[in-house]
C-alpha cells in the first residue's frame, strides 16, 4: 500500500500538485507554513498575500483568503489589511527581489513602524520567474543571466543581509529569524513563532527562508542540496536574530 | 465619541477644500485613510488625522504613494471604506496600485488635487492630471473620475465616490486641484441620511467569516494570468460591465446649448470662469452656451455630441495643453464642427479671458 505524506489541512487540495518547478524550495516553505497555520488553528482568520515572481504561483495554494499583489507590494497590502482589521493574521509572502530590491522601502518602513504583520521572504539567490537574473542575494562569484561571469562585488556589490538589517532597525517585540528548507523543522518552528508573535500583538515578524532553484542554478539534486545546505549559510547564517517570545532551541 | 455621527443634520460652513474632503469622507462613513504628504493635498490628511480619532477613525502615514495606494487596497479588501489622496508626482506613483484596483475591481476612493506639471513643477494648481487620472496605469481606464468645480461639489462627490465605488466596484476618483484644495468657500455639510442618501454597505473581499474550504470557499484574488485567453475573458467581462453601467454613472451640465452658435467646453474649476463668462454673454444677447463634463470617465460623449449639434464652433478651455480636448475630439469624431482651444497649462483662467476669447470667435476672428 502506498502511503502519501499528509497534506496540511490548510492547503487547497484542488491546486495540487503545485505549480512550482521540480526541486523548488517554495513547496517546502509553504508546507512548513501550512503546518504552522494548522497547529495554531488560524485558517479562518489568516490572510495570505503573495508577491510577483515565483511566489505568485501560491495564489491558490492554501484554503485561506489570498491576494496576489504586485512586485514588491505585498507588504503594504498586508499592512493596509492589518490596520483596518487588526483581528486578522496577515502574511506577506515574497521573494528576495520583491523584499530587498523593488519593495525594500516597504520592508524597512513596516519594520520601523513595528507593523503587526508577518513577512516571509524566500531567498533563492536569483530572480527566478524572469529567467535567473542577479538578485540582491546573489552570492559573490555566482553566475546568473546578468552576471554571466559571476557576481563581481567590485561592480555589483554584496549580497543583502535582510534579517540582520531588519533586526537592527526593528524594535522591541519584533521577531526576526533566518531558516532554511534544508532544516525543515527549524524553519517550521520559526514560522510558527513569527505567527504567534503577530497573534500576541508584540510586533513585526520577519523570516527569511533559504531555498532552492535548480532550474536557474542549473544544478542536479545533489548540487542543489549542497548549495542550499552548505554554501548559502556561509553568507546567510541560520538562526534567530530577535526573539521576544524566547529563543528557539 | 465612537459611534457618534460627525455631522448631525446639516451645517453651513466656510472652509478650505481639503478640509471639506475630510468632512465629506467622515460624513460618508469612511473608516481609514492612508496617505503620504504632497502639496496641495496635505490638509486632507491633517484634518482627517485630527478629526478621525474623535469618531473612531484610523489614519496611517505611509512611506510613499505606492504604499499609500496599496495599503488603501488592503483596507478596502477587508470591507472598510478606505481612501487616500495625492497629487502630481504622487499621482504618477499611485497609478501602480490603482491599476491593480482596476484589474481586481477593488473599490478604492482617491482624491487628486492637481498641481502643475510635468515633473515637480508647481505646488499650486493645474488641470494636467486628466489623462493620468482617467487612463493611468497599464490598463483601459475602467474607473470613475468626478471633476469637481466647487467646495459644495467636493463634499457631495466625496460622499458619492464611496457609493459609486462600492456599487459598481470600479475605482473612483475626485479630481480637484490646488485652487479648490486651498481656497475657502462657503458650503453646506450634511449627514447623508438627512438628505435621504443611502450609503452602500461595503463588504469584505478577504477575512470573511467561516473556515475556507470547510464553511465557504477561500477568496483567491489575483491579477496575473497564465494565458492570453484567460485575461481576455476576465478583462472582457469588466469592459462589458463598465460600458453597461456607464450611462448610470455619467454626469454633465449644459446651458443654452440649443441657442448657441458657440459652445464652450470646460471642466473642474475652470468651468466656473466659463459659466460666468457665458452667462454674462447670454445676458448681453450673445448666442453662446456651455457644456461641462462632470464625469471625465466615463465621458458624456453622446450628450456632448447632442449639445454640439447646433453649434457653429466649439471652444475648449482648460489649464492644460489639450488633455480635455483629446477627450472632446475623440467623442466628437465624425462631427465637422470646428474646435477652437484656449489652453493655459498649469495656470488659472479668468472669466475675462474666456469672455474675450468668445467675443473674438463670435466676431469671426481667431484670437
Amino acid at each position: 500500500m502506498e502511503i502519501l505524506p499528509k497534506m496540511p489541512k490548510s492547503w487547497n487540495p484542488a491546486s495540487k500538485p503545485h505549480k512550482f518547478c521540480p526541486g523548488c524550495g517554495h513547496g517546502l516553505v509553504l508546507k512548513a507554513l501550512g503546518q504552522a497555520i494548522d497547529e495554531l488553528g488560524i485558517q479562518d482568520r489568516l490572510v495570505f498575500g503573495c508577491d510577483i515572481g515565483c511566489s505568485l504561483l501560491a495564489w491558490d495554494f492554501f484554503n485561506v483568503d489570498t491576494v496576489q499583489t504586485h512586485h514588491g507590494r505585498t507588504t503594504p497590502v498586508m499592512v493596509g489589511i492589518k490596520r483596518a482589521r487588526p483581528e486578522l493574521v496577515t502574511v506577506a509572502y515574497m521573494g528576495d527581489g520583491g523584499g530587498y530590491a523593488i519593495g525594500s522601502q516597504h520592508l524597512v518602513n513596516a519594520a520601523t513602524r513595528n507593523d503587526i504583520i508577518t513577512c516571509i521572504l524566500v531567498n533563492n539567490t536569483n530572480y527566478a520567474m524572469t529567467g535567473g537574473q542577479m538578485a540582491p542575494t546573489t552570492i559573490p562569484g555566482q553566475k546568473t543571466e546578468t552576471t554571466p561571469y559571476g557576481r563581481d562585488v567590485a561592480e555589483a556589490g554584496y549580497p543583502m543581509l535582510g534579517p540582520e538589517m531588519v533586526a537592527t532597525i526593528s524594535h522591541e517585540g519584533a521577531y526576526v529569524a533566518r531558516g532554511s528548507v534544508a532544516k525543515f523543522r527549524q524553519l517550521k518552528g520559526y514560522l510558527k513563532k513569527a505567527l504567534e508573535n503577530q497573534m500576541a500583538g508584540r510586533g513585526f515578524s520577519f523570516i527569511e527562508a533559504l531555498s532552492t532553484c535548480p532550474t536557474n542554478w542549473r544544478t542536479n539534486a545533489e548540487q542543489t542540496w549542497a548549495f542550499v545546505e552548505e554554501t548559502m549559510p556561509k553568507y546567510f547564517p541560520l538562526g534567530e536574530l530577535k526573539f521576544p517570545g524566547g529563543k528557539e532551541e | 465619541m465612537n459611534g457618534e455621527k460627525p455631522i448631525e443634520g446639516e451645517r453651513k460652513v466656510f472652509m478650505t477644500g481639503n478640509e471639506v474632503v475630510a468632512w465629506g469622507a467622515l460624513a460618508a462613513g469612511a473608516e481609514i485613510m492612508y496617505g503620504y504628504p504632497i502639496t496641495p493635498q496635505n490638509e486632507i490628511m491633517h484634518y482627517w488625522a485630527r478629526l478621525g480619532p474623535k469618531f473612531g477613525k484610523r489614519f496611517l502615514q505611509t512611506e510613499d504613494e505606492l504604499s499609500a495606494g496599496f495599503t488603501t487596497i488592503g483596507g478596502v479588501l477587508t470591507g472598510k471604506r478606505a481612501f487616500t489622496a495625492t497629487a502630481g508626482p504622487g499621482n504618477v506613483l499611485m497609478q501602480e496600485p490603482l491599476s491593480m484596483a482596476e484589474a481586481m475591481r477593488i473599490p478604492t476612493v482617491v482624491v487628486i488635487q492637481q498641481r502643475g506639471g510635468p515633473s515637480t513643477a508647481t505646488v499650486i494648481y493645474s488641470q494636467q492630471e486628466v489623462t493620468l487620472t482617467c487612463f493611468g496605469g497599464n490598463g483601459e481606464g475602467l474607473r470613475v473620475v468626478y471633476a469637481t468645480a466647487s467646495h459644495q461639489e467636493l463634499f457631495d462627490y466625496t460622499i458619492k465616490a464611496f457609493n459609486t465605488a462600492w456599487r459598481y466596484r470600479f475605482p473612483a476618483f475626485i479630481l480637484g486641484d490646488g485652487y479648490q484644495a486651498k481656497m475657502r468657500e462657503s458650503l453646506v455639510i450634511y449627514d447623508p441620511a438627512a438628505r435621504g442618501i443611502e450609503m452602500i454597505s461595503p463588504e469584505p473581499l478577504v477575512g470573511k467569516t467561516g473556515v475556507p474550504g470547510t464553511d465557504r470557499e477561500a477568496a483567491h484574488l489575483r491579477n496575473a494570468f497564465s494565458v492570453e485567453e484567460e485575461l481576455l475573458h476576465a478583462l472582457g467581462d469588466d469592459i462589458e460591465e463598465y460600458e453597461r453601467v456607464a450611462p448610470e454613472i455619467i454626469e454633465y451640465d449644459a446651458f443654452n446649448t440649443t441657442e448657441a452658435d458657440l459652445l464652450v467646453v470646460a471642466h473642474g474649476v475652470v468651468f466656473r470662469s466659463v459659466a460666468m463668462a457665458v452667462r454674462e454673454l447670454v445676458n448681453q444677447g450673445e448666442r453662446v452656451g456651455y457644456f461641462r463634463p462632470i464625469t471625465l470617465r466615463p465621458f458624456p460623449g453622446t450628450q456632448l455630441r447632442e449639445a454640439a449639434q447646433g453649434a457653429e464652433q466649439l471652444l475648449v478651455v482648460e489649464s492644460a495643453y489639450g488633455q480635455l480636448n483629446k477627450l472632446v475630439l475623440e467623442n466628437l469624431y465624425g462631427s465637422n464642427v470646428p474646435v477652437r482651444t484656449l489652453f493655459r497649462p498649469g495656470v488659472g483662467i479668468t472669466p475675462e479671458e474666456v469672455n474675450e476669447e468668445c467675443r473674438a470667435l463670435l466676431a469671426g476672428k481667431e484670437a
